[in-house]
């Protein structure tokens, strides 16, 4: 007989051990966006800033840009924006997504801390939070320019999530561009 | 007479509470007992992105009540689950999904049990086919040169 079958339900525990071992250290409240890869769904909403001025999915055309879902109820937005005006400050072109919010608190919020964003788009309903399948905000994508989600992160983005998860797709989509 | 106040300010509150709940209700529900059906089974296969391990029936997470809306919305225009599903599938990612779809990603997770029986049943098979042949190899009556060399080794210890 062979013996070396013998140590087969050791060398199948240790696998099962390592990979479970593995899944410890996932997050899974952080979920995989199924729109990686595909074009932002489109839509025709005001802007925050003037509600007679609509905006469509062409906006996401022609320059890589950071799309931030935010909100005055949110105390994480609170939390993420100083990180906000940092990146606007740096160049890094940002679009805010105004999501079940009310426009005159989320005027006087971008007054109050500073405007990061080169515009917002104003979804008190959450119809293109729904389409984009936002759950919870703060939630920022990071769009190529040709308007295709290239990542996305559920959660305040700081400084140490700019540098590992967004800086380096940024400076390669810019450079494909 | 105090008891009577008492008593009409007791109904006056129920009333109020069965009144105010009204709207809430007609909103959550579905005339036709067969829709609502449909409707309280597609919500309990739809998992909530934000509060995980509870589907949208059960949460109260703002997103659930939106995606429950969707639902409602979907059904009234007339789609069928699988588009419902796919709906959702398409925004939420396979993750919303109890029921997760037959794709390379999921072969493991819809294959798997049946491997892992297989295999289960194919050991048990060889055990008891080696178990017979033992135990048949054991009954047959030995040889006369066999016996010889037993008889041999009985002698010599």
């Amino acid at each position: 007989m062979n013996r070396i079958w013998l140590f087969l339900p050791l060398v199948l525990a240790v696998t099962l051990g390592v990979v479970l071992y593995w899944g410890l250290g996932e997050d899974p409240s952080e979920l995989d966006s199924a729109l990686v890869g595909r074009q932002v769904p489109s839509f025709d909403l005001p802007m925050l800033h003037d509600s007679k001025v609509s905006a469509g999915p062409a906006i996401f055309k022609g320059k890589v840009q950071l799309l931030n879902v935010w909100g005055t109820w949110c105390a994480a937005c609170r939390v993420e924006h100083p990180q906000l005006n940092r990146l606007s400050e740096q160049g890094v072109p940002i679009v805010g997504l105004n999501y079940k919010d009310e426009r005159g608190a989320a005027l006087d919020w971008l007054e109050e801390r500073g405007d990061p964003y080169s515009r917002v788009i104003y979804d008190p309903e959450g119809s293109l939070g729904f389409d984009l399948g936002v759950y919870g905000a703060p939630e920022t994508y990071l769009i190529d320019a040709e308007g295709i989600v290239r990542h996305r992160h559920v959660g305040v983005v700081d400084q140490d999530v700019w540098e590992s998860d967004f800086e380096p797709l940024y400076e390669r989509y810019r450079k494909d561009g | 007479m105090n008891a009577i106040v008492k008593t009409a300010e007791a109904v006056l509150l129920l009333l109020a509470v069965v009144f105010l709940a009204m709207p809430a209700m007609a909103q959550e529900r579905f005339e036709d007992p067969e829709l609502r059906e449909r409707f309280s089974e597609l919500t309990r296969e739809l998992r909530c992105p934000k509060c995980q391990n509870e589907s949208i029936a059960e949460s109260g997470a703002p997103i659930s009540e939106d995606m429950r809306e969707r639902v409602r919305r979907m059904m009234r225009e007339g789609a069928t689950d699988e588009e419902i599903r796919q709906a959702m599938v398409e925004r939420f990612g396979s993750f919303v999904s109890y029921r997760p779809a037959f794709a390379p990603r999921t072969w493991a997770l819809w294959i798997g049990p049946f491997v892992a029986l297989v295999i289960g049943v194919g050991v048990v098979l060889v055990l008891v086919a080696r178990n017979r042949a033992r135990r048949q190899l054991d009954s047959t009556p030995l040889s006369d040169e066999e016996r010889r060399r037993a008889e041999k080794w009985l002698r010599d210890e």
